[in-house]
């Protein structure tokens, strides 16, 4: 059909990128074994809602800062459906993930005639503004929150209290979804995203219009948010204030910035690296605020693409793609 | 269905905060000629291409477009229609491959743009086709270089070849030439040539040899109005195109 490309020679074979993937999978199957769980799963809850925010920074280009009512609000339906209704994790979350779409549409479509700035904060306002309605609204349970969320049978059948069960279901969860936004990023789709991304102008002046574009990637990313935070609200049993507050949204462009923007493992990374300096230094109270700040600081300094972002050049002399 | 001119102007206006770039112009380009926009810089011409293809939005005055008003249709709308525009500062996707640029143009009208969940593999079938265009404007040994490595020349080239893929009516080229050695202007002109068989072509350019040796019609520009329009051999003889030419240090 096609004269010969190179990547589609290639891909048979065992390259260095595929023993890296294979390695990060093993290593997650095995780590529960030498790593308290709740931390890992934590970790993982807040990788793929980096990975999520990621899709929009760094194949988009847009900033958001109101991510967490996706992470929140999604969270918190799914704790009341599985608390409240009763229902089956699966179902919760799909709820979930439902709500955090139609609020991603929503916004999205009010805030893509903007840019720069001015998108930031309008994902600003909306997310303000439903965080006033996480506080008003009697299902939210306000300060408390919706506590003791009952994990349940996944598809009725598995039970997710154990937390090795629930762990790999997590895990399960972050893999797949990666893979969707590694799918979504090499698709006919994310061709023309990355075309938008790189000259809007000249997008618009083939033919596209960029807004529904970006309007999709932009519900794509709420949904994956939302996904996130329903998984987080069953692996703590939690859906509180924090998930919806500003302090969500920042942290989210923390650990993509730290991490690699636009990179497929930069935002897990640093996902990961803001999840265990809030860990380890839990002890000291609000001093963890400005060491992560400090950390900020001298990564954005010292690497200005990322940890991922500045090591992958090293890798793909090697031949791996990060 | 809609005579003779393809783009017919009435009254075209702009104005900046005060400043007027583009002043009552009324233009007039044939269908299937190659049409030349020129003057000294500053005279108007990017604006007058953001105008008729909507990157800008006209203070005044009125745009058909095959007799159509597209006044006030918007830019993607009017590329869509068929008429594609280039722009001054080179515009190529810089992390995409050369091949990829093309492809992109050629993808639109497949249809399958918004497909999130294929995998962009299914675009190979565009290869034949967007290779045919890189060979035709000479950039085809860097098919997998990103385009953001190609030098000034060849980017030009590759936008030209970008432009084609989407087998447009009418082509605005804003001075594709620029920045290209002697022997690419040679191969780009012979291309353009080529090209407006069938085709409609409005180009701004300062390399006036070329202008003279493709274009149909001559319009000159300066501060924002139409200083004379016709053929070459008319506006050389104009002692105001020429003051125009002298005045701001052009030959
Ligand atoms: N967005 C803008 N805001 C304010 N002034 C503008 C804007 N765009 C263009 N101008 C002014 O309008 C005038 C015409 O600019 P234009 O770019 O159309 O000239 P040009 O004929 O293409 O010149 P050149 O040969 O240098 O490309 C210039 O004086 C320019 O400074
Ligand atoms: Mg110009």
């Amino acid at each position: 059909m096609t004269s010969a490309n190179p990547a589609i020679a290639q891909s048979g074979g065992l390259t260095p990128q595929r023993i890296l993937v294979f390695g990060l999978l093993a290593l997650g199957l095995i780590a529960p074994f030498g790593v308290y769980p709740i931390f890992l799963m934590k970790g993982f809850c807040f990788a793929l809602f980096a990975a999520a925010f990621n899709l929009l920074l760094g194949y988009v280009g847009l900033l958001s800062f109101g991510h967490a009512m996706f992470f929140g609000f999604s969270a918190y339906v799914t704790a009341h459906a599985a608390k409240e209704w009763g229902l089956t994790p699966e179902i919760a979350i799909l709820l979930g993930v439902a709500t955090a779409t139609v609020l991603g549409a929503v916004t999205g479509w009010l805030a893509i005639r903007r840019s720069g700035i001015y998108f930031a904060m309008v994902t600003l306002a909306f997310s303000q503004m439903m965080y006033f309605v996480a506080v008003q609204a009697p299902f939210t349970h306000g300060e408390d929150g919706i506590q003791g969320v009952p994990r349940g049978h996944l598809l009725g059948l598995i039970d997710l209290n154990d937390t090795l069960t629930m762990y790999y279901f997590v895990f399960a969860v972050l893999v797949a979804s990666l893979l969707f936004l590694h799918r979504i990023v090499n698709s006919p789709f994310g061709q023309v995203l990355k075309a938008i991304r790189d000259n809007e102008p000249r997008a618009i002046s083939l033919g596209y219009e960029v807004d529904r574009y970006k309007l999709l990637a932009f519900t794509l990313s709420a949904a994956l948010a939302g996904l996130a935070g329903s998984v987080k609200s069953l692996v703590f049993q939690l859906a509180s204030l924090t998930d919806v507050h500003w302090h969500a949204s920042g942290e989210v462009v923390l650990m993509t910035l730290l991490g690699g923007v636009g990179t497929v493992f930069g935002p897990s990374a640093g996902a990961f690296l803001v999840v265990a300096i809030q860990d380890y230094f839990s002890g000291i109270g609000s001093w963890v605020t400005i060491i992560q700040g400090a950390i900020f600081v001298v990564c954005v300094l010292l690497f200005r693409s990322g940890i991922v972002g500045v090591m992958a050049p090293m890798l793909k002399r090697r031949g791996i793609q990060a | 269905m809609s005579g003779d001119n393809i783009i017919e102007t009435k009254g075209l206006t702009k104005e900046f905060k005060g400043f007027i770039a583009v002043s009552d112009v009324d233009l007039k380009v044939k269908r299937h000629t190659i049409h030349a926009l020129i003057g000294p810089n500053g005279a108007g011409k990017t604006t007058c291409f953001n105008l008729l293809t909507k990157f800008l939005t006209p203070s005044a005055g009125q745009i058909l477009f095959n007799g159509k008003d597209i006044t006030q249709a918007k830019p993607a709308a009017i590329a869509r229609q068929g008429m594609v525009r280039s722009f001054q500062i080179s515009a190529v996707f810089g992390h995409l491959t050369v091949l990829e640029n093309v492809r992109v143009a050629l993808q639109r009208v497949e249809g399958t743009s918004f497909h999130f969940w294929r995998s962009d593999e299914c675009l190979n079938s565009l290869n034949a086709k967007a290779e045919e265009l890189i060979e035709a404007v000479g950039v085809a040994e860097y098919r997998d270089t990103p385009a953001g490595e190609l030098s000034y020349g060849r980017k030009r080239a590759l936008e030209i070849a970008t432009t084609l893929a989407l087998d447009p009516e009418m082509l605005l080229l804003d001075e594709p030439m620029a920045g290209m050695g002697t022997e690419d202007i040679k191969r780009t002109a012979e291309l353009i040539k080529r090209v407006s068989a069938n085709r409609t072509i409005l180009m701004v350019e300062h390399n006036l040899s070329v202008v003279a040796d493709l274009s149909d019609t001559i319009t000159v520009l300066k501060l924002g109005r139409v200083l004379a329009e016709g053929s070459y051999a008319e506006i050389s003889k104009n002692p105001e195109v020429v003051e125009a030419y002298m005045g701001s240090g052009h030959a």
